[in-house]
C-alpha cells in the first residue's frame, strides 16, 4: 500500500508512483481519485477521454502493462507502482504508429474522441496477435463505443495496420 | 463522378486526422485555464413540482464553494427556437417540468465539491400531477405544463394540398396503417461543456456547440449584450447530431456564475445529465392513410400525427413540421394531408436528432407503403419504381427538386442486394429482404431564427510568401469533416493543393458567419461561400500572374498551384507562390470573402419554410435479415446504401457518414429506447442501460453511389450527413415483414415484438 499522509485537517491522502508513457509521476492523491482524473489533471494527459465514467464507453482507455483497461474503473491509489501507456505514448516521436497512420489514411476516425481508446485497443490486440481476423478485431474494440463511424473504416483501418488487404468500397 | 477535378473528389486524408489519432486534439471539456472554477447544475428530482422555497445557505458554507445561484441570479427571459415558442429558462422560475430540470447552480474549486453543494442544497417542492403520456395529455383530467398552450398542445399542425378525400374516393385501393416510434437519445460519445470567462464586459464562451453563431445570438440576447460582446469557440466537437445544437443552460448559468465570482467557470455534464437534457428523438403515433389506384399509382395519403415533445419547445416545432414536411420527396402524388399534434409532457424535451423529425415517420410510411404493395400483388421494388420521385419536380407542399437519383438508387440497389433473383427464386427460410427509400434537405431554406444575414460566409488569407492559405469560415467541424470538404473546395475554386491550406473554424471573433452544423448544410452553403471566396482568390492571382507574363488573364489557368496559358504550352509557368509573394509586395494581403444566401423558397401557407432546401439528396437502403422463429432474433445477414449526392467532395468522408447514419438509424431500429419509469424519472440514462451497437452488432454494408448534378450545389454536391438515417427503420421492419410475414409496428424491432407477433399469427392460423 501506498504512503499514507494525514493532512492538517485529518484526511488522508496517499503517495502513489505511477509510471506513463515511460515517465514515473510521483504525486500525492485523495482515495477516491480516478486514474482518468489522474491522467488528465494531474498530468494533463488529457487524450484519455472521460465519456459515462461507468466503464460503459470506453473512451478513457489506456494500457496496463500493455492490456487495455478503463482508466475510469481505477483508482489512482490501486495504480501505485504500475506502468500505463495512454494515447500519448503511442506516437511519442514526430513518428506516427501504422494504426494511427491508417486511422488517418481510411477515415476511421470523425468526431475523434473515442479514438483515443480505440487507437490503444487496437494497438493493444495487434502487439500479441500481429494478423488477427476480422472476427477478432471486432471483439478487441467491442468495448470501445463509436457513435460516428458504424465501426466500419475502424475495422478496415486495423487490418490494414496489420498488413491485409482491404477490398475498396 | 462524371467530372474529374484537381482536388475535390478524392480522399483526401482529413485535415484533423492527425490531431485526432494523437489525442493531441483538444475538446471543450480538455481545456483549463488559470484560477479556473468548476460548475454544475442541480437537477429537478420531479417530473411535475411547484418550487416553494430554495435555501442554499448549507451550500454555501461548504469550504470551496465560491457561489451558489438560483433563477433570482439570472435573466427570466425565456428562450428557445422561435419567438412564439419561447419557453425555457435559464434556471426554473416557479415550476420544474421534468426530472433533472435545472434549478439551481454552482461554482467551486473543484468537481468533488460541486456534488457536495448540489446535494446540500435544500429545495422544497409542492410534486404536482407529472403528464407523462403523450397520447393522453390532452385529456380534460391532466395538468396544463405552461399557462400559454391549452390542453399541452405545444404545436398543431393542419395542412392539406390538392384534395385527399376525392381522392380516396377514387381510389382503387385504401388502406390505414398505424405505427408507432419510441424515444431515442443521439448519444455524442463526448459529454456537453462549456467553459464562460466573463471579464471586462466581455463574454467568451468555449462550448460543445453545432452553431457558435446561434449560441452567441442566444446569450447575446438573454444578457442584453452587444454580439460583438460575446465570443463563442467551438473547440473540436465530439459528436452532436442535432443534441448540441440548442444552448443547454451550461452556457448561460456558467456566464453568470464567471460573472460573480470573477474566475473562468467550466460547467459540464455527466452521462445522466446529458440523457435528463435530452433533445433527441420525438417518439411518436402515426397514422398513415393512402389511396392507390389498380396499377399501385400513389393518389393521396393523409398523414395524421401526435408526438411527444417533452416538457419545452426545445427545436421540437421544426421537428413536427418536418415529421410530415419530408414523407412527399421520395414518391410523386398530388394530393396530400398532414395533421400533427407536438405534445407537452413532463419528460425531457425532444429536438433535431439526425434526420430530423423524419425516420419516424420514414419508418411508418415505408412500411405502409409494403402494406399497400403486397395487398395489391406488387413487387415493394416495381411499386416504389412507379412512384418514384423524378428531377426537376416540385412536390405537393411546394418544394423544388432539381436532381433527383431515386429511380437509379431503386435499381442499383436491387442489383447489388440481387433483389430480383432472391423475388423469382426464394430466400431460405427465415429469411427476408426489404427497401426502404429516403431524402433529406441540404440546409434548411430558412435561417435557424429570424434574421435577414446571409446563411454562410468566409474569408480566404494567403500567407504573405504564398506558401500557405487559411480558410475562416463560422461553419462546425463537430466530426462530419466539414473542415477537410471545406478546404478541399477551396483548394480546387483557387487552383490550390489541399496539402497547403489550414483552417480556422468555428470562433465568432476570427471567423465571419456561419449558421454552423445542422440540417445538412455545410457542404452546400458554407461550401457556395468557400468557392466564391476561392475563386476570387484565383482571379486576383491571374490578375498578377497576367502582369508578371505579358498574357491575358483569360488565358491563364492555375491548377494545383501551377499557373499557365491554355493557349501557349511553351510559356514557362509560374508558380502560385511566387505570384502571391509578388502580389503581397506590390498590393498587399492576398484575401478573399464569400457569402451565400438561398434563392427565396417554398409556398405561402403556414409552414411553408420548413423542408425548403436549395437541394435534396436521395437514397435507398435494402437489407436481409435472418429470423430466429424460436426467439424471434434478428440476424442482419446484409446492409446497402445507394445514394443520390450529386459531386462527391471527398469519397472517404462521405461513405464514413453513410456508414455512421446507418449504424444509428439500426440502433434505433434494434434496440435504442430511452425508458422512464412511472413518475418520469430515467431508467436507463447510461451506456449499459441505453444500448447501441458495439462492432460485433453492426452488419456488414455495402455502400454505392449514382451520378448526378446538383444545380443549386458547389460543382453539384448535395448532402449526405442525415439522408441515411431515413430509409432505415423501415427498411428492416420490411425485412421482416418479407421473412415471416408478419408487422412489427411499433420501434425498436426487438425479438420480443418479433416473437409475439410470430406466435400471435400462428395462433390465428390454428384458429382457422
Amino acid at each position: 500500500m501506498s504512503n499514507v499522509i494525514i493532512d492538517r485537517a485529518g484526511n488522508k491522502r496517499y503517495l502513489v508512483n505511477i509510471t506513463v508513457n515511460g515517465d514515473s509521476y510521483e504525486k500525492i492523491v485523495k482515495g477516491n481519485s480516478l486514474l482518468v482524473n489522474f491522467l488528465r489533471d494531474e498530468l494533463d494527459l488529457t487524450g484519455t477521454k472521460r465519456g459515462c465514467e461507468l466503464g460503459d464507453c470506453g473512451s478513457c482507455t489506456v494500457l496496463m502493462g500493455g492490456k487495455p483497461i478503463n482508466s475510469c474503473l481505477m483508482l489512482a491509489v490501486e495504480a501505485d507502482g504500475l506502468e500505463f501507456t495512454t494515447i500519448e505514448g503511442v506516437a511519442s516521436t514526430n513518428e506516427i504508429d501504422p494504426i494511427q497512420d491508417m486511422f488517418i489514411e481510411y477515415g476511421a476516425m470523425q468526431c475523434g474522441y473515442c479514438t483515443p481508446g480505440m487507437v490503444l485497443s487496437a494497438k493493444a490486440l495487434l502487439t500479441k496477435n500481429p494478423k488477427p481476423t476480422e472476427l477478432e478485431v471486432r471483439t478487441a474494440i467491442s468495448g470501445n463505443l463509436c457513435r460516428c463511424t458504424g465501426y466500419v473504416n475502424i475495422v478496415k483501418a486495423i487490418l490494414a495496420a496489420s498488413g491485409q488487404e482491404i477490398p475498396a468500397e | 463522378m462524371s467530372k474529374e477535378y484537381a482536388v475535390i473528389g478524392k480522399g483526401k486524408r482529413r485535415y484533423d486526422g492527425r490531431e485526432k489519432v494523437t489525442g493531441a486534439a483538444k475538446y471543450c471539456g480538455d481545456l483549463k485555464f488559470p484560477n479556473m472554477l468548476y460548475g454544475k447544475m442541480l437537477g429537478s428530482p420531479y417530473a411535475h413540482a411547484k418550487i416553494l422555497s430554495i435555501d442554499t445557505s448549507e451550500a454555501e458554507k461548504i469550504p470551496g464553494v465560491k457561489a451558489v445561484i438560483t433563477a433570482k441570479d439570472v435573466p427570466s427571459l425565456t428562450y428557445g427556437i422561435s419567438p412564439a415558442r419561447w419557453d425555457e429558462n435559464c434556471l426554473c422560475i416557479e415550476k420544474a417540468l421534468f426530472v433533472g430540470d435545472k434549478v439551481a447552480a454552482v461554482a467551486c474549486v473543484d468537481e468533488e465539491t460541486c456534488y457536495k453543494a448540489l446535494a446540500a442544497i435544500k429545495i422544497e417542492y409542492e410534486v404536482l400531477k407529472p403528464v407523462l403520456d403523450y397520447r393522453t395529455a390532452d385529456a380534460e383530467d391532466m395538468p396544463q405544463l405552461h399557462e400559454k398552450y391549452a390542453r399541452n398542445i405545444n404545436t398543431e399542425i393542419h395542412q392539406e394540398f390538392g384534395d385527399v378525400e376525392k381522392a380516396f374516393k377514387e381510389a382503387y385501393y385504401v388502406r390505414t396503417d398505424t405505427f408507432a416510434g419510441q424515444r431515442a437519445y443521439q448519444c455524442p460519445i463526448e459529454p456537453h461543456s462549456a467553459i464562460c470567462i466573463w471579464k471586462d464586459n466581455k463574454l467568451t464562451v468555449y462550448s460543445s456547440t453545432q452553431s457558435v453563431h446561434y449560441f452567441q445570438h442566444y446569450i447575446a440576447r438573454e444578457f442584453g449584450l452587444p454580439m460583438g460582446d460575446v465570443r463563442v469557440i467551438a473547440p473540436y466537437v465530439g459528436g452532436g447530431f442535432g443534441g448540441k445544437l440548442e444552448p443547454t443552460g451550461l452556457e448561460f448559468n456558467g456566464s453568470v456564475l464567471s460573472r460573480i465570482t470573477g474566475r473562468p467557470v467550466k460547467m459540464f455534464y455527466d452521462r445522466q445529465e446529458m440523457f435528463q437534457h435530452n433533445r433527441g428523438r420525438h417518439q411518436g403515433t402515426y397514422i398513415i392513410t393512402t389511396g392507390v389506384d389498380k396499377d399501385g399509382k400513389i393518389l393521396g395519403c393523409h398523414c395524421d400525427f401526435r408526438t411527444d415533445g417533452g416538457a419545452y419547445t426545445s427545436l421540437g416545432i421544426a421537428s413536427a413540421y418536418y415529421a410530415g414536411a419530408l414523407l412527399p420527396l421520395t414518391y410523386e402524388f398530388d394530393n396530400y394531408k398532414f395533421d400533427n399534434y407536438r405534445m407537452y409532457t413532463n419528460l425531457p424535451a425532444c429536438g433535431a436528432h439526425r434526420g430530423h423529425g423524419a425516420p419516424q415517420p420514414k419508418y411508418a410510411f415505408e412500411s405502409h407503403m409494403d402494406n399497400i404493395a403486397k395487398e395489391l400483388g406488387i413487387d415493394p421494388l416495381d411499386f416504389r419504381l412507379k412512384n418514384a420521385r423524378r428531377p426537376n419536380t416540385v412536390t405537393p407542399n411546394a418544394f423544388i427538386i432539381n436532381s433527383c437519383g431515386m429511380k437509379d438508387c431503386l435499381e442499383k440497389a436491387a442489383e447489388l442486394s440481387q433483389w430480383r433473383d432472391k423475388k423469382k427464386n426464394g430466400l431460405p427460410k427465415g429469411r427476408g429482404i426489404g427497401l426502404g427509400t429516403g431524402s433529406f434537405v441540404t440546409g434548411a431554406g430558412y435561417p435557424i431564427y429570424r434574421t435577414d444575414l446571409p446563411h454562410a460566409s468566409c474569408m480566404i488569407r494567403v500567407h504573405e510568401d504564398g506558401t500557405s492559405a487559411t480558410l475562416y469560415s463560422g461553419s462546425v467541424d463537430i466530426g462530419q469533416g466539414s473542415n477537410t470538404v471545406l478546404l478541399q473546395m477551396a483548394a480546387e475554386a483557387m487552383g490550390y493543393r489541399y496539402e497547403n491550406m489550414k483552417m480556422v473554424s468555428s470562433d465568432t471573433e476570427t471567423c465571419p458567419l456561419d449558421f454552423g452544423a445542422y440540417a445538412s448544410r455545410q457542404t452546400l452553403m458554407s461550401g457556395s461561400a468557400v468557392k466564391q471566396a476561392g475563386e476570387d482568390i484565383k482571379r486576383q492571382i491571374l490578375d498578377m500572374a497576367s502582369n508578371m507574363l505579358g498574357l491575358p488573364p483569360e488565358d491563364l489557368d492555375c491548377v494545383l498551384g501551377k499557373i499557365f496559358s491554355k493557349s501557349r504550352p511553351k510559356v514557362e509557368p509560374l508558380t502560385f507562390e511566387e505570384v502571391a509573394r509578388r502580389f503581397f509586395v506590390l498590393r498587399g494581403p492576398v484575401i478573399a470573402k464569400g457569402v451565400y444566401t438561398p434563392p427565396r423558397l417554398g409556398g405561402t401557407y403556414k409552414g411553408a419554410p420548413v423542408g425548403t432546401s436549395p437541394a435534396y439528396s436521395f437514397c435507398v437502403q435494402a437489407a436481409e435479415v435472418q429470423i430466429d422463429e424460436e426467439t424471434g432474433q434478428i440476424g442482419v445477414v446484409q446492409a446497402w446504401d445507394v445514394h443520390d449526392v450529386g459531386q462527391v467532395i471527398n469519397p472517404v468522408t462521405l461513405h464514413g457518414q453513410v456508414h455512421g447514419a446507418l449504424f444509428m438509424g439500426l440502433g434505433e431500429t434494434l434496440m435504442e429506447e430511452v425508458k422512464f419509469d412511472d413518475k418520469g424519472k430515467l431508467l436507463n440514462g447510461n451506456l449499459g442501460g441505453y444500448l447501441m451497437l458495439t462492432a460485433l452488432d453492426m452488419p456488414p454494408v455495402k455502400n454505392a453511389l449514382v451520378d448526378t448534378y446538383e444545380p443549386a450545389g458547389p460543382w453539384g454536391a448535395k448532402e449526405v450527413g442525415e439522408g441515411a438515417t431515413n430509409p432505415t427503420i423501415g427498411c428492416f421492419r420490411n425485412a421482416i415483414f418479407d421473412a415471416m410475414g408478419v408487422s412489427v409496428n411499433t420501434v425498436p424491432l426487438t425479438p420480443e415484438k418479433v416473437w409475439r407477433a410470430l406466435k400471435e399469427k400462428n395462433e390465428k392460423s390454428e384458429a382457422k
